[in-house]
């Protein structure tokens, strides 16, 4: 890695972070409610910290992410990366110090493209180095992510879905950002590739002293690799905590049905206890917890006030006026 | 690009096209060093003088010049200019398409409706109101027939552009620092360069036809200037007494257009990635049988899948995507399939009631036996009265399995009509209480949904309402929950689970997760490379894998509960079917593999029902 100034200790900070969709003036003038697709977020990561972010699909984790690197402009909210306030939405500015690794390697790759233009691109346009700095670089690059240099000449479709994966987290890394938002990265992959991505990512972290957000559907994959973990429903982080902690002590209802609903060998089929499996309607939302129409606790309290993200025991926190 | 040339000339009619095209663009590339007569001298003593006479092969027209020479000429002149209009409007009709899809929103919009009013004029009108404006003359009216196309390509490619502008590739390239310019250049222009040469090459034909239009109306090539519009405009006051001064030009239209327009296709068929991949040939309605070999005797199994053999046949290659697999399920009975992507499992359950796609699908060994009769080669009737009746599927995607027209309470009645004959009424009354049978809540509002209305996980009890339709004994489902979330598939598996103990279903469970084959499967069999390596009672392989790879793969998958921990991996790829090793298909990952592995058969062998394909298997699987 080139020399950088002294890296500060928070490498991320997200203050009240929130995007409403489809917030428009209809033809006649009136507004219209938006879908409010992330309510306002805030969270920090440490350098050299992972952390996990998991939730059901349509929970907002998607678009916090591409928020993080300027893809979505934000509605609302402040982003701070490496002490360095970034609202302005523009990815060229955000790639240089925050990557992006995509859930579907295939699509994440042009397939009128070699791979040597694919991880060229970074070090031509973000860095402007010359030929022979830019080979140099990727002999570097490569031999981290345990790939030949002969496939630098072959084109996306030749490969399967870890190699293809692969060759997505060198283009990050080609961008010398040390964060890394990584979207579901293995959840398109077999079980036995997908063990090979992840221990890859915890060598290369350690290798480059990176920074991950983990984006995952799967609990597991979450606990495996994240030091801490945040839950997310309905575009609202429910709960935070440490990864070793959180699904075996869950404070939140939500962290623990979905804790229950994962699949485990030797565990008994049942259905976790819940009401309703319908998430809430997101253009007519409910007022209150939005989990409390399937929530076995939900109280009258639940169903008209919001709870407030509140400190329940050492580094845990959750939004719950019930905690478990 | 060789391919691209064996594909388009193996259809016989873009090869006439193109050697008739070819012909007329040699001939007029030569025609100024041709000993041709002036054009346009005029001689009216020899006027309408007919083919074949001295001097004139073609004849004259009614200014006594010489139609061969006018006929190449103005050939020359209207591939020419049919070729720039189409250039001109290809070129600026894909920038504003490639402009207004890449940016979408405000800049889509406006392009977009500007578009649309050039194109709520009639075509010819809109071509005739700019040559009047500018003036007639044949550069005018290349312009106007160029202007008048450029809507066509403009929304062909903003379709395209649309589609690929949300793809991933282009964020990636934002990240990686690009502008829009570049992205739009290097990134957008390659991916939609096929679709733009295919717009081109359909239309140059109708282009010239255009061009001859305007030219006909005497707004084209202005006299002496032959084109092949303006000669037939001038010989239209002789067409009864000296026909062939039209019909000369006449036959050289039809001769371009048709030929363009055959290689046009011909073209098209070639580039277009779905019809070379032959999406277009219609499939069988069963899978084709090519059985060598005996065909097992029958078992007392409910459904016995007998060393079922399934190859691909594409070009000169074959794969075998199921290469000798024995399953078999009595009622009430879970069976687990479990395989990683690749190991044959989906194409072996779309073996059984023929469903797999032909061509290329061929069943090629086996025999697939229900209640003891043989389903391989059954006649189309025979399996069509029993899938879905006898035999259900459950799919993936219920999205996608679901008609997006048609309300699902419709859709689950004719799935009993086509089966049973029963009224609409009573087709009605039994969706109601399978939706119940489900646990859809309130079934009789929701039989009225159209599958868009509905979250995945209702869709999926639809999708599983519609298998048990017809109370049938078997329901093949693949990877039902693989595309829900975890606290809808934890419902799904409770219900399925539930209905095969209530109704005493035999279920094929096709999986990749071992969590979910140990919650619900009674048995299990573990596929890799099209074959079954492992089998048993599911709590006796997921406890004593004996297999290498059964053993390995379950040490892939991350538990919750375990903290944070380096996870097992194997090293290395599956096979390609298509190039499977001698001996066991494992071999090259296997830290265990020794040089017997490497060659002959190897027989899926054990004791009772807990059978290992390995030599040297993790452990006595006693």
């Amino acid at each position: 890695m080139t020399a950088r100034s002294p890296r500060p200790k928070t490498a991320l900070k997200v203050d009240n972070l929130s995007k409403t969709f489809g917030l428009s003036r209809s033809f006649f003038g009136r507004s219209r409610p938006g879908v409010r697709a992330v309510r306002p977020v805030s969270f920090e990561v440490s350098a050299g910290e992972t952390l996990g972010v998991v939730g059901e699909s349509g929970c907002g984790k998607s678009t916090l992410a591409r928020m993080l690197v300027g893809l979505t402009p934000p509605t609302g909210g402040q982003i701070e990366i490496e002490g360095k306030a970034l609202n302005n939405a523009d990815p060229a500015e955000f790639g240089r110090l925050i990557q992006y690794v995509f859930q579907d390697p295939i699509s994440s790759l042009n397939p009128r493209k070699s791979i040597r233009q694919i991880i060229e691109a970074p070090l031509k346009l973000l860095h402007g180095m010359n030929r022979a700095e830019r080979a140099a670089r990727i002999r570097e690059i490569f031999a981290s992510v345990n790939l030949r240099e002969d496939f630098l000449d072959r084109y996306p479709h030749e490969f399967s879905g870890g190699q293809a994966q692969r060759i997505t987290i060198a283009r990050a890394l080609a961008a010398q950002a040390r964060i890394l938002i990584l979207d579901e990265p293995v959840s398109a992959l077999d079980v036995s590739v997908q063990a090979q991505v992840l221990n890859l990512l915890r060598a290369l972290k350690q290798e480059f002293g990176l920074t991950y957000l983990f984006i995952s559907h799967d609990l597991a994959v979450v606990e495996a690799v994240s030091d801490r973990v945040i839950v997310l429903y309905f575009g609202a982080v429910v709960e935070v905590g440490r990864a070793e902690k959180i699904f075996k002590n869950p404070k939140h209802p939500y962290t623990s049905l979905l804790a229950e609903s994962a699949p485990v060998v030797g565990r008994a089929l049942r259905a976790p206890e819940q009401k309703d499996s319908e998430l809430p309607d997101p253009l007519n939302p409910p007022t209150g917890c939005a989990f409390a129409g399937r929530c076995p606790r939900a109280t009258d309290l639940c169903r008209t006030t919001e709870p407030p993200l509140s400190q329940m025991g050492e580094d845990q926190f959750a939004a719950c006026h019930h905690p478990l | 690009m060789r391919k691209f040339f064996g594909l388009l000339f193996r259809n016989r009619l873009a090869s006439l096209g193109a050697v008739v095209l070819g012909a007329i663009v040699v001939l007029v590339l030569i025609t100024p060093i041709l000993p041709l007569q002036n054009p346009d001298i005029t001689a009216t003593a020899d006027r309408f003088q007919r083919p074949f006479s001295p001097g004139h092969l073609l004849g004259t027209d009614h200014l006594g010049r010489d139609l061969l020479a006018r006929l190449l000429y103005g050939t020359r002149l209207s591939l020419a200019v049919g070729a720039a209009a189409a250039l001109i409007a290809g070129i600026i009709g894909s920038a504003i398409g490639i402009t207004a899809g890449y940016f979408g929103g405000r800049v889509d919009n406006l392009i977009m409706r500007g578009v649309d009013m050039l194109m709520a004029f009639p075509y010819i009108l809109l071509a005739l109101a700019i040559v009047a404006a500018l003036g007639p003359g044949l550069m005018n009216a290349l312009f106007a027939v160029a202007a008048v196309n450029i809507p066509f390509f403009a929304r062909n490619i903003r379709g395209i552009t649309v589609g690929l502008a949300g793809r991933e590739f282009i964020d990636a390239a934002k990240l990686s620092g690009m502008g829009h310019l570049r992205i739009i250049l290097t990134e957008l222009l390659p991916n939609v360069l096929p679709v733009i040469i295919i717009a081109m090459s359909t239309t140059v034909g109708w282009m010239i036809l255009e061009t001859a239009g305007l030219s006909f109306l005497g707004l084209g090539s202005q006299p002496p200037q032959a084109d092949l519009g303006s000669m037939l405009g001038e010989a239209r006051s002789a067409l009864i007494t000296s026909p062939h001064t039209s019909v000369v030009p006449g036959v050289m239209i039809f001769l371009i257009v048709m030929s363009i327009n055959l290689l046009g296709d011909g073209v098209r068929d070639a580039l277009d990635p779905r019809l070379r991949s032959g999406a277009l040939s219609r499939p069988s309605a069963t899978t084709l049988v090519d059985r060598r070999g005996d065909v097992p005797p029958p078992t007392d199994d409910l459904l016995a899948i007998q060393d079922l053999q399934t190859e691909f046949r594409v070009g000169a290659r074959t794969y075998k995507a199921v290469g000798g697999v024995s399953l078999s399920v009595r009622p009430g009975e879970c069976l687990g399939l479990i395989g990683e992507s690749g190991s044959g499992k989906s194409v072996t359950a779309l073996s059984v009631m023929g469903l797999v796609a032909s061509p290329p699908g061929v069943i090629t060994g086996g025999a697939v036996r229900f209640q003891g009769e043989d389903l391989i080669g059954a006649a189309y009737e025979d399996l069509r009265r029993k899938r879905g009746d006898r035999v259900a599927y459950i799919f993936q995607d219920p999205l996608s399995t679901l008609h997006p027209l048609y309300r699902v309470g419709d859709q689950l009645a004719e799935a009993i009509r086509s089966h049973h004959p029963v009224s609409k009424a009573e087709a009605r009354r039994r969706a109601i209480d399978l939706f119940a049978a489900v646990r859809i809540p309130n079934a009789e509002a929701r039989i009225t949904n159209f599958p868009h209305e509905m979250s995945g996980g209702m869709r999926q009890r639809v999708g599983i309402a519609m298998a048990l339709a017809n109370d049938p004994d078997v329901i093949i489902a693949d990877e039902p929950t693989t595309a829900l979330d975890v606290t809808v598939q934890a419902q799904i598996l409770t219900l399925l689970d539930d209905l095969r103990r209530e109704r005493g279903l035999a279920i094929i469970f096709i999986t990749h997760d071992f969590g979910v084959v140990g919650q619900l499967c009674d048995r299990v069999a573990v596929m890799y490379a099209g074959r079954i390596v492992e089998e048993g009672p599911t709590g006796a392989v997921l406890a004593r894998p004996a297999h290498p790879y059964t053993r390995r793969l379950i040490a892939c998958v991350p538990e919750l509960g375990q903290g944070r921990r380096e996870l097992a991996a194997i090293p290395g790829l599956p096979p390609e079917v298509s190039n499977l090793p001698p001996g066991c298909a494992f071999a090259p990952r296997c830290d265990k593999a020794r040089d017997l592995c490497r060659k002959g058969e190897i027989a899926l062998a054990g004791p009772g029902a807990r059978r290992v394909r390995c030599l040297f298997p993790e452990e006595d699987p006693a």
